[in-house]
């Protein structure tokens, strides 16, 4: 399946997989993020049930530097 | 006796206690260990950061902006800064509570103008009532007209931060008639937010009776970061001293003067 992540797509070898199955493909384990799913919040809690499929649109986001 | 001043003068915001009055950003800095220091050299208890896109092909062990400024030992301002309309500052700041378990504390700010970044303060008003509806507590940056402050704070937003001058501008406060309105009039904190270049211009915004004031450029963008956030945290604390001990009256001339008139030698 293709995916877009952060405004670019990207392809996935499973037709469908979790939000956590997504994390720990793009090694981002660990890490604080905060993922919205075709615009709405996806809760950290809810990132094993949450399914992904065909051209979901992902923004995963972080804390930077700034004023 | 003046510790015992400075003990109990703490800076509330939204239900919560801080002994500085110095906020800081967290942007331009050279690397994550000078904003630490610089950070550290301010005495800063709140930091502000932006919420951006993950690099997603980034080196899973390369260090963030958390591992030198852990949340637990400061508190978190997330911000809005690059929202140039109410639903993208609103969106940020729903990842940003998610991406900090939940925090309600924002900065919110709603751009008008790439070149001067001055605030558009009808899409910041429209984004701060729908934030204190969902419970943030909203510390917003804003023009330095006073009606506006004044709406702002009937809004429920916590905080009302107007600048002093353009953001990153170093420009030092250019009304500080408007200020002394807007102090006047509110009933929340006053905090000046951006326009700060120098270490006066923290002390006249704190002397105006602002209840903080929040830099980032005029720390960063020092010849010597650290040693320049040493010079805020003192001028803050010299600003704020200064307003509480209250200032002589200005006089074109005095007749008065300060030594003794009587006892000179003929």
């Amino acid at each position: 399946m293709q995916l877009i992540i952060n405004g670019k797509p990207r392809s996935f070898d499973p037709s469908s997989f979790s939000v956590a199955d997504l994390v720990r493909e793009l090694n981002l384990e660990g890490k604080r993020l905060a993922i919205e799913c075709n615009g709405e919040i996806v809760p950290r809690s809810q990132f094993l049930e949450v399914m992904l499929v065909e051209g979901d649109q992902l923004e995963i986001v972080g804390a930077v530097g700034g004023g | 006796m003046s510790k015992d001043i400075k003990v109990s003068d703490l800076l509330k915001i939204a239900g919560n206690s801080y002994g500085s009055r110095l906020l800081v950003g967290t942007g331009k800095y050279q690397d994550f260990a000078q904003t630490r220091a610089a950070i550290d050299a301010s005495g800063a208890e709140i930091v502000t950061v932006a919420i951006r896109r993950t690099n997603i092909g980034q080196n899973a062990g390369e260090p963030s902006l958390l591992d030198f400024l852990p949340p637990d030992q400061f508190t978190y301002l997330p911000n809005t800064a690059g929202c140039y309309s109410a639903e993208d500052a609103v969106r940020t700041l729903r990842l940003a509570r998610e991406l900090l378990d939940g925090h309600k504390l924002v900065k919110l700010e709603v751009l008008g103008d790439p070149n001067t970044l001055y605030p558009n303060m009808i899409e910041t008003i429209a984004a701060a009532k729908v934030l204190v509806k969902d419970g943030f507590d909203v510390m917003v940056y804003c023009s330095d007209d006073p009606i506006i402050a004044k709406q702002l704070e009937e809004i429920g937003c916590c905080a009302v931060m107007p600048l002093a001058s353009l953001i990153g501008s170093g420009m030092g406060i250019l009304n500080p008639w408007n200020l002394q309105i807007i102090i006047a009039n509110a009933q929340i904190p006053v905090l000046v937010d951006a326009g700060v270049g120098t270490a006066s211009d923290a002390s006249i915004a704190m002397e105006l009776g602002c209840q903080g004031v929040l830099m980032n450029t005029a720390i960063a963008a020092a010849g010597d970061p650290v040693r320049m956030a040493g010079a805020m945290k003192k001028a803050v604390e010299a600003g704020r001293e200064a307003f509480l001990a209250g200032r002589m009256p200005k006089k074109l001339y005095s007749a008065s003067p300060s030594s003794p008139t009587a006892g000179l030698i003929a």
